[in-house]
């Protein structure tokens, strides 16, 4: 599958972007570009519902990081004890990739997933539910609980976000 | 497997960034990209070659489908990224409101 | 640069918007009721629908969008979607169905209006999450221009 891994490539080339450059406004559109590559993966990996929902979301995502941290922006310089810092966390990470790599081979190889409970989704799935669309029918109908945990997380944040920017109630310091 | 590796430098670059940086939305960007990485994971785990989307055509007989349940379960999770995402950024907005700066290391007069 | 005082961007941006946002709402609205057919569903479509207001409110300003489209009415559609979700749960434990189809089966399946909760289900996801995203956005960019002094 030499598709997606070009995309896997273009999309750590950019977030290595998005990490070092030191304009917010050029990492938050290289973050987009990062996004842009997850939603063209999820074509490639025959998710056409991910793809559209990736999208609109990373567009969503983007106009807000833009939209509230636009004028804030501040420069500064690295302080001393850097490159120690720097060396214990590039330690941490070439170990975390190696242990990653000996509990990878456990897995089943790539393109032979082991269908145990989604052959009975993708057999019984239009009879039982009468829903062409398999997702729709998994995400409505056998897993719809976790349907209202998302709803209900999504409710919070709207909630959380409409109390932490208020005006009234705050306490004015003099 | 390869697949696998590169997904996983993905996630070990996002979360490079949270641990590096001074900058609290180069944090918010960092935690965005670590998402990114682990919702293509959960795709790569479950593909089957040679597969097909999981939605059922009016006279076509399908056989080979790739698996739709980790497609579900990450359908929940871009949406719910971005309600994380959205509150950490009204965190973000109202600490520049109190501090006037985004700098974590002068963040600190947390009182007890 | 030349910035005049009213609000919004450029002639351009206006112009354009003024002849697509419609579509875009159209489309969600398409995407949200063809969920059960083709790819797309609730979460997609809702967040399309926020989009286009969205849209209207970086091209022409904050207050040509929030005559149409105000913050209380937004928190209103949210939680209506939300206690329509939670009512058609809770209908179906009434005969045993937990979060499952009771409307059984009476047309072919690939028909528009086929399966009978699953429709419902996805206009009232699309409601919660156009909602919720919609409020989220305008709490977030509206300026607060007397609080810049005190604090």
């Amino acid at each position: 599958m030499l598709e997606i891994h070009l995309l896997l490539i273009f999309m750590i080339a950019a977030a290595i972007i998005a990490v070092r450059v030191k304009d917010l406004l050029s990492s938050v559109v290289a973050v987009g570009a990062a996004g842009l590559g997850l939603s063209l993966s999820f074509l490639v990996l025959k998710a056409p519902d991910l793809a559209i929902t990736q999208l609109v979301v990373e567009i969503l995502c983007l106009v807000i990081l833009i939209r509230a941290t636009i004028k804030k922006d501040l420069p500064f310089s690295a302080s001393g004890r850097w490159f120690f810092n720097t060396l214990i966390t590039l330690c941490f990470l070439a170990i975390f990739l190696g242990a990653a790599y000996f509990s990878l081979k456990s897995l089943p190889q790539f393109g032979n997933a082991v269908m145990r409970v989604s052959g009975i989704y993708v057999e019984n799935g239009m009879i039982q539910t009468g829903s062409p669309n398999i997702i729709s029918a998994i995400i409505l109908d056998y897993r719809g609980y976790d349907t209202l945990g998302e709803v209900t997380v999504l409710f919070t944040a709207a909630i959380g976000v409409l109390a932490i920017v208020r005006k009234i109630g705050r306490k004015r310091e003099t | 497997m390869t697949a696998y590796l590169l997904c996983l430098v993905l996630f070990s670059i996002g979360l490079y960034c949270i641990l590096r940086k001074r900058n609290l939305i180069k944090i918010i960007i960092g935690i965005g990209i670590v998402e990114y990485a682990v919702n293509l994971f959960f795709i790569l785990v479950g593909y089957r070659t040679g597969g097909r989307s999981p939605i059922f055509a009016r006279d076509q007989v399908i056989t080979n489908m790739v698996d739709p349940l980790p497609q579900a379960l990450v359908l929940t999770s871009i949406v719910i990224g971005l309600a994380v995402t959205a509150l950490l950024v009204a965190i973000a907005i109202r600490i520049y409101e109190k501090y006037g700066t985004f700098d974590i290391t002068k963040i600190n007069k947390l009182k007890g | 640069m030349r910035h005049s005082k009213e609000a919004g961007m450029t002639l351009i941006v206006k112009t354009v918007t003024r002849l697509t946002v419609g579509l875009i709402l159209l489309y969600g609205i398409y995407i949200i009721f063809n969920g059960h057919l083709s790819p797309g569903g609730g979460f997609a479509g809702g967040v399309i629908m926020a989009l286009s207001f969205i849209n209207i409110m970086l091209a022409f300003g904050k207050e040509a969008a929030l005559k149409k489209f105000n913050l209380s009415s937004a928190q209103l559609l949210a939680s209506a979607g939300a206690l329509i979700f939670l009512l058609l749960a809770m209908i179906g434990f009434i005969d045993g169905h937990f979060f499952s189809n009771f409307f059984f089966k009476n047309k072919l399946p690939f028909d528009l209006l086929s399966e009978g909760n699953i429709p419902i289900y996805e206009v009232a996801i699309s409601l919660i999450v156009g909602g919720g995203l919609f409020a989220i956005f305008v709490a977030l960019v509206i300026e607060h221009k007397a609080d810049k002094h005190s604090d």
